[in-house]
């Protein structure tokens, strides 16, 4: 970068927009996947402990089974689902479609609201299918 | 308005990018195959959350469930290696604290996939 500063036009920076459902979605689609990126190595630690053997995992299970630990692996399994919206909004506008204004708003409530959704789905499923409810 | 271009960047002659798509396409690509595998592996936490460790090494030494996770392991970190690298690009503007940013962060998406790798070989073999 030139210390003088450019001739050419510079756009002012976000803080002076009022904020806006899609501005606030792509901020999260980038923070989730910082996130996701730091979460990947808590994975790496609960693979790694359970092939190191039970004393190994014995700190793992006592932690993910904990309320703090569902806890964060609530917010993981949310961040996993907001960025694959994310993802799926960035898909369709891959096409060349739902650029204009109708359409981009229609698809953000949607990416807005899909992973709330989809992360009660899997938690109600999950604890469905291990007979917690039964 | 004059010269869209800064004059460091006329004299480089490079262009604004360095690379062609592949960036682009690769990201794309792992980001597809994120969606089914992202399902599978939310799944396994959830219902994994707790689990005693009998329960774990037996689900994950099922070679069908490796299979799956080793794709899961294969293509988040391919994914995730190349979204840290756009955000390193955009935040970080010293040449050299850029350049060790980028470096560390192909390092950290290796080291972590070649262990979840490991172990969940490790526990598919001796399974």
């Amino acid at each position: 970068m030139s210390e003088k500063s450019p001739s050419r036009p510079l756009s002012p920076h976000i803080q002076i927009y009022r904020w806006t459902l899609t501005m606030m979605l792509s901020i999260l689609h980038r923070a989730t996947g910082v996130a996701l990126y730091a979460g990947s190595a808590l994975l790496a630690w609960w693979l790694m402990a359970a092939a190191s053997g039970p004393e190994a995992y014995a700190l793992v299970r006592d932690i993910s089974g904990s309320w703090i630990g569902r806890l964060v692996l609530f917010g993981y399994s949310w961040a996993l689902f907001h960025h694959m919206s994310g993802g799926v909004r960035h898909f369709i506008w891959d096409t060349g479609r739902g650029f204009d204004l109708k359409h981009v708003e229609m698809i953000a409530r949607a990416t807005a609201i899909a992973p709330l959704l989809l992360t009660g789905l899997a938690w109600v499923l999950g604890y469905m299918y291990l007979g917690v409810w039964s | 308005m004059s010269e869209m271009r800064t004059p460091l960047s006329r004299v480089r002659g490079l262009g604004s990018a360095k690379k062609g798509t592949e960036h682009f396409w690769l990201q794309r690509v792992t980001a597809l195959a994120n969606i089914p595998l992202t399902l599978f592996l939310v799944g396994a936490l959830v219902v994994h959350a707790g689990a005693d460790h009998t329960t774990m090494a037996a689900f994950l030494g099922n070679p069908v469930v490796g299979v799956v996770m080793l794709l899961v392991i294969l293509s988040t970190c391919w994914h995730m290696r190349l979204g840290l690298q756009v955000v390193i690009e955009d935040y970080i503007h010293g040449e050299a604290t850029k350049l060790a940013a980028l470096i560390a962060n192909n390092f950290f998406a290796l080291i972590i996939g070649v262990a979840c790798a490991l172990a969940v070989l490790k526990l598919v073999v001796s399974q």
